[in-house]
């Protein structure tokens, strides 16, 4: 049953639940819709394993085909390139690994290796010509794809003083956030002069940031605001009313502190994802999604986002991933500890 | 001569007396069986969970006691408040990590577990249980053969 906010019939219903992972799984990536294909899911696992869940004709989600014998630790993270046509998967056996899907086959085509222990996340630019990973080792690395499959380590950022949860880039503009255990969140973009990628901005503590570990952040549609989620059972949101790009002079300078959305969660929030409409869900520790939007009544102080709808024992255990299928904004994929991945759609939403 | 060890001399204290589990007066058979602080207790130390430095069980050491274990079976809840035997015990996340694998291993999947150094018994108090509490860094941990092996030697059985 759905506790609902709106006193409308908004409802978060499971069409299907994925089994398959013999471990927790970690992380969910939709696929960009390629012509003629029909919909993918990836999913990754402590298993070891990625697997690729296809929409059938009857819409039913199968497993199309199971990736394993490549990574040999935990598969943390994925992420498809922008074409739809590569997959790249991050490992704590510190290598990610590049799929190129030929046919109907995944092949491995390429492994980065650099990282010096546990890769922690994946993430291609908008343009598909860059590649983010960062890590345990608290470096971020920055990956340039060129022909033939290669990809050139062009930047290895240090900066954050603990491991990187999880980096993500902007939709439009080539900037790079990365968040992180020890607690801020790090925004990167390239000096025009140098070729060379730097800090431009640090969201710590000191500018209303979290005050534990950030897990998680996503980016709405347009690019100028950007959600956070943290082990402080918070999430975050961010505003930029300037170009993301633009070096700041001070310490808290693009990117502004918008909201704090507390009180919700009851334990650490893994995940947190914009829907193209505008929606954010997060998925936490305390086995529930939740998902909120912004609250265009509030006259008193502005802007302000409001709990839309609580999906209480969501899954068995820790939601780790929520995602938001991207030509679908209603279809809503979740993955948790319990190994299953679960397909929701929403509805009763009056747009 | 130099020891190496961490803390050469630690004060044993004797195994206390259990607390004696009253028996049931009615047979009801759908009453519900609730895991109590006593069942985790019992969990924690009945293999005699070692230090990983000591032939001691962390009871012997009093690392863990029954009152430092908090448990609310109806919210799935699970917290356990150890106590180092020196401030500065670098084992203390190995302790920790003993603690939290051997309720994973032992407790059904619904439980939430979190695991602390008592309140101003350790040091580096917060980052021992930041790091304790961080399911990806223990994940991660527990892929790493040596401390899995480590982990292993704290909770094998030793029925002495």
């Amino acid at each position: 049953m759905d506790s609902s906010c709106e006193g409308r019939d908004v409802e978060l219903r499971e069409l299907q639940r994925l089994e398959g992972h013999t471990d927790r799984v970690w992380s969910l990536a939709w696929a960009p819709p390629l012509a003629g294909s029909p919909p993918m899911l990836a999913s990754c696992s402590g298993d070891k394993s990625v697997r690729i869940w296809q929409e059938t004709p009857s819409g039913v989600w199968d497993c199309k085909a199971v990736l394993d014998e490549t990574h040999t630790r935990t598969v943390r993270s994925c992420a498809w390139s922008p074409s739809g046509k590569m997959l790249a998967t991050a490992s704590f056996d510190a290598t990610t690994a590049i799929w190129e899907l030929v046919g109907s086959d995944f092949d491995c085509v390429a492994t980065l290796e650099g990282h010096e222990n546990e890769v922690k996340s994946v993430a291609w630019s908008t343009s598909g010509m860059l590649l983010a990973t960062c890590g345990r080792d608290k470096a971020v690395w920055i990956w340039e794809v060129q022909p033939g499959n290669e990809f050139e380590c062009v930047s290895v950022l240090q900066g954050h003083t603990q491991d990187v949860k999880m980096v993500q880039w902007h939709p439009s503009a080539d900037v790079l956030v990365s968040v992180s255990y020890d607690n801020s969140i790090k925004v990167w973009a390239e000096d025009g002069d140098s070729d060379d990628w730097h800090c431009i901005q640090t969201l710590g503590q000191s500018c209303c940031g979290h005050s534990s570990t950030v897990w998680a952040l996503s980016f709405n549609s347009t690019g100028d605001r950007m959600v956070t989620c943290s082990d402080d059972l918070t999430l975050k949101i961010w505003d930029t009313s300037d170009n993301p790009s633009q070096t700041s002079s001070g310490r808290c300078g693009s990117w502004k502190h918008l909201c704090t959305l507390s009180g919700y969660h009851d334990r650490t929030v893994f995940s947190v994802h914009w829907s193209s409409t505008g929606i954010i869900a997060s998925g936490a520790a305390d086995d529930a999604i939740r998902l909120f939007i912004e609250n265009k009544d509030s006259s008193i102080d502005g802007l302000s986002y409001k709990l839309l709808l609580k999906k209480e024992k969501a899954h068995d255990m820790d939601v780790n991933s929520v995602q938001w299928n991207s030509k679908e904004p209603e279809l809503l994929a979740s993955a948790s500890d319990d190994g299953t991945i679960k397909i929701w759609r929403l509805s009763g939403i009056s747009s | 001569m130099v020891s190496g060890l961490i803390n050469e001399n630690p004060v044993v204290y004797e195994r206390k007396e259990r607390r004696a589990r009253s028996a049931p007066v009615e047979t009801d058979e759908y009453a519900e069986d609730l895991i109590d602080q006593l069942e985790i207790f019992d969990i924690l130390i009945q293999y005699n969970i070692k230090d990983p430095e000591h032939p001691y069980s962390l009871e012997e050491l009093k690392v863990i006691t029954e009152d430092a274990i908090e448990v609310d079976d109806k919210q799935s809840y699970v917290r356990v408040t150890f106590t180092p035997t020196v401030e500065h015990c670098s084992m203390a996340t190995v302790i920790g990590l003993c603690l939290r694998v051997k309720l994973i291993r032992s407790l059904p999947s619904r439980f939430k577990v979190d695991i602390r150094v008592a309140p101003g018994t350790h040091a580096t108090e917060t980052a021992v249980n930041k790091q304790l509490n961080d399911k990806e860094r223990v994940a991660a941990a527990l892929e790493n053969p040596n401390l899995v092996e480590m982990v292993d030697e704290c909770l094998a059985p030793s029925f002495a």
